[in-house]
């Protein structure tokens, strides 16, 4: 990070980055690095999911963080104070781990009283402080059991109500919601959203499953390859792909090879392979590489009228299969000279045509994004 | 019963008639090892149980004797009929050479009856008529002695206490049991020696051996598969060439004298070998794998965030091995421990050739009976006092922890 990058985020946020990753490397074996020059903020009080494949190193970086790992360069301040050599029992993070990690020998009250005893909170104090982090999971009742005596999801709340009951600044979750089914899954990721909200907690989420990561982030950092692909809010992240790993990782996208031929008006003009020109977005793209992309995501494409509309493209394609999924079809097209592209459009519109013919099809040009590798 | 009972246990039945072929062909496969333990396993101990109270001898050879017995008040002066239905007994155990038997079986009780019954074998062949009891009494006084009858007669029964008893340091006198006294009393110092042996190795490999198998768990793969044959080396070495290394390692002017002494650790040679110490150090060495691998096991199925969840709950690194990590490995402990001290009270070879003369456990005076003394009967009463201390340890391991708590596999 050069002089003025650094003035730039000192005056952007000036003291809410609870924590801050400083040009973090991370490598096992002094040769490939896990994690390369990390640079990021979390703010006070905010949701941040690391989003990425398995060995993208988001994982690890949890890990750095929460004192499980040390950073082989740089630094991670926590509260403005490098914490790299401080040992995890120091640092007051919560942490919800993948299996839960609790503790077969005790109840799930003694689990919650766990870290109670090492703050000197002990007896009748202790007790209120368990019932209460109990009671925020709704779980008052099943103080005395053992936690394999518990479902999936039952499990998983202790683990939070262990992991908030010593009420830390900071609560970091390894892929905490991996091992339960869908159904459970998405009612604990509303639960944990509202958790971190009403306590106002920050909250370093790591996860694969990129519906999880939309549905509760604040903002999310896509990991690819040891770095960050992309650090942006929900909604940027799935409209705006800054690349085509995160257009690829984050929803359905179409990926179409294509050579930039210029620019018109602020849109990029491109020809596809079978020689067709259609404009495209491209605010991220920086010069006339020959490798690249559009991407138009599935549900962006639709089925053309008789004329066509101003500000979209236009192209021509024969449906190879259609699946019905009961409010939508999804249509396989062979378009731009033999490519497969997926459109998913009402049901209702489909009934109009027939496999094997060529169909006129539409998407609007803001919709299809020119990227680079 | 109603029809609907009755419906209800043909359903049963009817689930049970469906499910035999299986339970006949899962119970076909066990079949052979099963039949296999009946013979090798069970039946021999079952052998072992019987010998250990039975007392064959004095009814087989003095039938006559035992039958003539049978009103004798144990107080008044025997007479003629007693004598000749001896003499007869011993005409027909000189025939049939059994008369040794019973001197020996005799002389575990009075000693010297052994030469007394033969020397009285001897003279009644060359006897045809009576009376008998003079000659008897000519041939040694004590034949009109009550002590003498009343022991034959109480060994017409078929079982006997006297091996259990005499394992156990007691014996039967006029009727009651009492503690044997001085150097005959040997068989509970050498029970109490047994255990306190097998306990000291079992502490020994525990402390060993623990932190052994937590290395094993975290080490890389290559080291600890380097540390797996280290430990498992010994187990596919033969016990006797283990034992056999440690009799010359052992030496006063073996490996470790010679170490001690070039460190100047000790000022003179050790006696290592013939002593307690030297069986424990190589019983502990033998015994250590049997420890390690239970422990190591459980230590394996415990997951690694169980300590970082300790951490990061904010638990410094030795309370959270000590309060997270030690307790959840008990199952293995306990059951390593087990193992050891089990396997430590039959010790044998080991005892016997590292240890002295005061360091024989139970199954070195078990040998003895057996091969030197051929008193099968007190080795056998030896064998079910080991066998049943076993078993109550094992018992009161179960009751103390819980059998889901020892994790044997």
């Amino acid at each position: 990070m050069n002089f003025s990058q650094r003035m730039s985020l000192a005056t952007d946020r000036p003291v809410d980055a609870l924590v801050r990753f400083e040009d973090v490397k991370k490598s096992y074996d002094g040769i490939n690095f896990v994690v390369k020059d990390l640079n990021l903020d979390v703010f006070r009080g905010e949701f941040l999911t690391m989003l990425g494949p398995s060995g993208s190193g988001k994982t690890t970086t949890l890990m750095m963080l929460g004192g499980f790992e040390q950073p082989t360069l740089g630094h991670i301040l926590l509260d403005g104070k490098p914490v790299e050599r401080l040992p995890p029992e120091k640092r007051n993070i919560g942490f919800v781990f993948q299996n839960y990690a609790l503790f077969p020998h005790m109840t799930v009250a003694e689990n919650v009283a766990f870290p109670l005893r090492y703050r000197g909170i002990t007896g009748a104090a202790a007790k209120e402080k368990v019932r209460q982090a109990l009671g925020r999971v709704s779980l008052e009742a099943l103080g005395d059991r053992r936690p394999a005596q518990l479902s999936g999801g039952q499990q998983q709340r202790v683990a939070l109500a262990r992991s908030l009951v010593f009420e830390p600044a900071l609560v970091l979750m390894d892929e905490p919601l991996g091992a339960l089914d869908k159904q459970l899954r998405e009612r604990m990721q509303i639960e944990i959203k509202q958790l971190q909200t009403s306590l106002g907690i920050t909250m370093v989420y790591v996860t694969h499953d990129q519906s999880e990561a939309l549905t509760m982030s604040d903002r999310i950092a896509v990991f690819h390859d040891g770095r960050i692909q992309q650090l942006s809010d929900p909604e940027t992240l799935y409209n705006a792909p800054a690349n085509r790993f995160v257009a690829s990782f984050i929803g359905e996208n179409n990926s179409l090879p294509c050579t930039l031929l210029g620019w018109e008006g602020g849109l990029a003009v491109v020809r596809m392979a079978d020689g067709t020109t259609l404009k495209a977005a491209g605010a991220n793209v920086s010069g006339m590489g020959v490798d690249m992309s559009i991407s138009i995501r599935p549900e962006n494409i639709s089925l053309a009228g008789q004329r066509p509309h101003a500000g979209f493209n236009r192209f021509s394609g024969m449906a190879r299969d259609v699946f019905f999924l009961g409010d939508h079809m999804r249509l396989s097209i062979e378009a731009f000279g033999g490519q497969l592209v997926t459109a998913r459009i009402p049901a209702l519109q489909a009934r109009h045509f027939a496999l094997g013919t060529d169909v006129a099809f539409e998407c609007s040009i803001s919709e299809c994004r020119l990227l680079e590798e | 019963m109603t029809a609907v009972e009755v419906d209800r246990i043909n359903v049963f039945m009817a689930v049970r008639r469906a499910q035999r072929p299986a339970r006949r062909a899962a119970l076909s496969l066990a079949l052979p090892l099963i039949v296999f333990l009946a013979i090798a396993f069970v039946a021999p101990i079952l052998y072992l149980l019987v010998t250990a109270v039975g007392n064959p001898e004095t009814r087989e050879v003095l039938p006559q004797t035992l039958r003539a017995l049978e009103s004798w008040d144990g107080i008044s002066t025997l007479d003629e009929p007693v004598y000749a239905a001896f003499a007869n007994d011993l005409k027909v155990a000189k025939d049939k050479s059994t008369a040794a038997l019973l001197g020996k079986r005799l002389n575990y009780e009075i000693s010297g009856m052994r030469s007394r019954v033969l020397a009285a074998a001897r003279m009644v062949e060359k006897l045809d008529t009576g009376p008998y009891k003079e000659k008897f009494l000519e041939l040694n006084k004590d034949w009109d002695s009550r002590e003498t009858w009343e022991i034959i007669k109480r060994n017409g029964a078929s079982f006997t206490p006297y091996y259990m008893l005499t394992a156990l340091d007691l014996q039967q006198a006029n009727g009651s049991i009492k503690r044997v006294q001085g150097d005959q009393a040997i068989f509970l110092d050498v029970l109490a020696r047994t255990l306190f042996v097998a306990g000291l190795v079992t502490l020994f490999t525990l402390i060993l051996g623990y932190p052994v198998a937590y290395v094993l768990t975290i080490a890389p793969k290559a080291i600890a598969g380097f540390m797996m044959l280290m430990v498992l080396l010994p187990l596919w070495t033969s016990l006797l060439v283990r034992t056999t290394a440690w009799v010359v390692l052992l030496q006063s002017d073996g490996i470790i004298n010679d170490v001690l002494t070039a460190l100047h650790l000790t000022s003179e040679r050790l006696q290592l070998i013939f002593t307690r110490t030297g069986t424990v150090i190589a019983m502990t060495h033998i015994q250590l794998p049997f420890t390690i691998l239970p422990i190591y096991s459980v230590m394996r199925s415990i997951p690694a965030t169980q300590l970082r969840a300790a951490r990061s709950l904010g638990a410094p690194p030795s309370s959270a091995f000590w309060r997270i990590y030690a307790p959840q490995t008990l199952p293995g402990v306990v059951a390593g421990c087990l193992m050891t001290f089990i396997l430590s009270l039959g010790y044998y070879i080991t005892p016997a050739l590292v240890g002295g003369p005061r360091d024989q456990m139970v199954s070195n005076f078990i040998s003895v009976y057996i091969n030197r003394d051929l008193n099968w009967g007190l080795a056998a009463a030896l064998g079910v006092v080991l066998l049943v201390v076993t078993l109550a340890i094992y018992l009161l391991f179960l009751r103390l922890v819980g059998a889901d708590k020892i994790k044997l596999g």
